[in-house]
């Protein structure tokens, strides 16, 4: 287990550390790094002065250490259009990018999963038909388009629903929570909604693929030898041994959720990460991207070094390979 | 030549062939090819077909813009079908010309990223080594990023514009195609023609390429239609999100984002039709994708 740990934390920081290079490179390949870093409105001495100090007037090897301790310490610079610290910016949206990519896949469980468990016990139904080729249109469907299509169903023509902003929110933890109001509810269903789409066609065909693959296994004919009312047997026996590649698979899909929030929030106006990296790709406010892609891939990693250490957990098979 | 044939017709059909045959044999994927068809015709005829060029600003009228659809032009009394955008453009014009946009990146970016990606997925199987680990950790670090981020990524430092979409789809697709060259490769290479064909003293060029390739191809082309399909909404995302074509040269993407603002004057067809291209685009090429999928899995054949 340690060996294991250990192999896969440095794996992890080798990541890291290669974005960081990369990132680096993007930097300095692009551009001088002094307009991107410093910005053009300040005299020559100032601009001296400030060559010096960010120390672009070193070797470049020895800069990219200087950005590497910079990002350790968590400063990337000063955002350009908010004039504040780009790292402390991003960390203040991202809460509402949380919150909007939980109740995502939060959505996709409680719609996915009961529909596949459907499907799979019934596979030949005309609902279950339906359902596989609504799935295939739902990985077909351009996520911004619904978005649109929603606001206009259910905000303009309906008027149910709000189609911007979060609401209300509460404080919770020292954060701002839009679930805990129901005005902030209604706000945050319609965008929940629309980014968890592609992800209920997803925990929809994996859970009925795992249920048609468990029906047919001994020890679901024993529990219903047994005399077990159908309602156990699917719920106790049938959907705990389908459920382990769903939890997986959506661990593994929050960080693209969290990615995919960038069309989402634009389109909501929800006042999450996504929606600033986004206007900051278009007044080239370069910190606060550079802030919020460092920011994303240690996410990232850090997701991907939960499921695996999930996997190692659950799956024996994966101990038995690691300890050759 | 009439020997060739008969022993055609001796192996009762060619592998080609029976795939055809195969997938002829889904209606859905057929409908799918034959729409898929129509809307390349579709796109490819354009310029002969539309009332007006929308990408010339010297035929919009001002005065026809956002007009429902179904309504007349005021000069020549020709119908706006499915009405007018915010800058007077027909919107049928407007669409044959955005598929255009969208077909052209996504089919033009998945076949370079096919070219750039089999030959280093070959190479790799083939020379082994420190190149191939080096090749596999860095396609596995691209694939391990959702390619939205990747696109945002890249084109925060590249810039916008349709070249650069197109550079990033590159950038991003050929890790897909890399990876299962390389592993199909890998097993074909160790099959006995592989063997029969070094026996023969055939140059090792010509075994990677004449030998194995041919035999790597299924895979690939299903992963290519899927891919292209992911280009396309790749392309219509980053374009409506305002990274993509330029604002005189609307591709389905843009038509979508200028349409938003309209929307909430109840002035729907903007967003509503352009989307609409797209899914039926789309959901298309899935249909044959996954047919081909079906149809060219040794694993699912009978």
């Amino acid at each position: 287990m340690i060996g294991w740990t250990v192999r896969r934390l440095t794996q992890s920081m080798l990541v890291i550390l290669l974005m960081t290079l990369v990132v680096f490179i993007g930097l300095n390949a692009i551009g001088n790094p002094m307009d991107i870093l410093v910005g053009e409105d300040l005299n020559q001495a100032e601009r001296l002065q400030a060559i010096a100090h960010l120390g672009l007037d070193k070797p470049l090897w020895q800069q990219y250490l200087l950005f590497l301790q910079g990002a350790i310490h968590g400063n990337l610079g000063q955002s350009f259009v908010y004039h504040e610290d780009a790292m402390r910016l991003i960390l203040q949206r991202l809460p509402a990018t949380f919150e909007l990519a939980f109740s995502a896949l939060f959505l996709a469980v409680v719609i996915g999963v009961p529909l596949g468990m459907f499907a799979g016990t019934y596979p030949d139904h005309p609902l279950s038909r339906l359902m596989m080729a609504s799935s295939i249109v739902g990985f077909s469907l351009p996520a911004f388009w619904v978005a649109l299509m929603m606001i206009m169903l259910f905000s303009i023509k309906l008027g149910w629903l709000p189609a911007s902003g979060r609401g209300a929110t509460r404080e919770l933890l020292g954060v701002q929570w839009s679930w805990l109001t129901l005005d902030g509810l209604q706000h945050l269903l319609l965008p929940a909604l629309n980014l968890a789409l592609f992800k209920i066609s997803l925990v929809l065909r994996l859970t009925r693929a795992g249920v048609r693959e468990v029906l047919p296994q001994e020890f679901v004919k024993f529990a219903r030898a047994k005399g077990l009312s159908p309602m156990r047997v699917m719920c106790m026996h049938v959907m705990r041994n389908t459920m382990i590649p769903v939890v997986t698979v959506l661990a593994m899909e929050l960080g693209s959720t969290i990615a995919y929030a960038v069309v989402t929030e634009s389109i909501f106006s929800w006042p999450g990460a996504g929606k600033l990296i986004l206007d900051s790709i278009n007044t080239l406010d370069r910190p606060v991207v550079v802030a919020y892609l460092m920011v994303v891939v240690v996410i990232f990693v850090v997701l991907n070094l939960i499921v695996d250490g999930l996997y190692y957990l659950l799956d024996p098979r994966v101990r038995v390979e690691a300890s050759r | 030549m009439n020997a060739v044939s008969k022993t055609v017709r001796l192996q009762a059909q060619s592998p080609w062939r029976r795939v055809a045959v195969e997938f002829m044999s889904s209606p859905t994927a057929v409908i799918g090819l034959l729409v898929l068809l129509i809307i390349v015709l579709i796109a490819v005829l354009a310029p002969w077909i539309v009332v007006q060029n929308p990408y010339d600003l010297m035929q919009l009228n001002v005065l026809d813009a956002r007009l429902a659809p179904g309504s007349a032009n005021m000069d020549t009394g020709y119908t706006y079908w499915l009405g007018t955008d915010g800058q007077g453009r027909d919107l049928v014009s407007a669409i044959m010309y955005g598929l255009r946009i969208s077909l052209w990146v996504g089919i033009g970016s998945a076949l370079i990223a096919a070219v750039i990606g089999t030959l280093l997925g070959l190479v790799s199987a083939y020379v082994g080594g420190w190149l191939d680990a080096l090749l596999m950790r860095l396609v596995d670090l691209l694939l391990s990023f959702p390619v939205i981020l990747m696109a945002l990524m890249i084109l925060a430092w590249l810039g916008k514009g349709v070249g650069n979409v197109m550079l990033t789809l590159i950038l991003l697709e050929w890790a897909y195609y890399a990876r299962t060259a390389r592993g199909q490769a890998l097993t074909e290479s160790r099959r006995e023609y592989v063997d029969a064909a070094r026996g023969q003293g055939i140059g090792p060029w010509r075994i990677v390429v004449g030998h194995i390739l041919p035999n790597c191809l299924p895979p690939l082309i299903v992963i290519g239609a899927l891919q292209i399909a992911r280009a396309i909404t790749l392309e219509a995302t980053l374009s409506f999100l305002g990274l993509g074509v330029p604002v005189t040269e609307p591709s389905l993407g843009l038509l979508i984002a200028n349409g938003f603002q309209y929307m909430l004057s109840n002035e729907y067809w903007i967003s509503l039709f352009p989307g609409l291209a797209l899914l039926i685009t789309i959901v298309a090429i899935n249909l044959v994708g996954d047919r081909l999928r079906d149809v060219l899995n040794p694993r699912l054949q009978r």
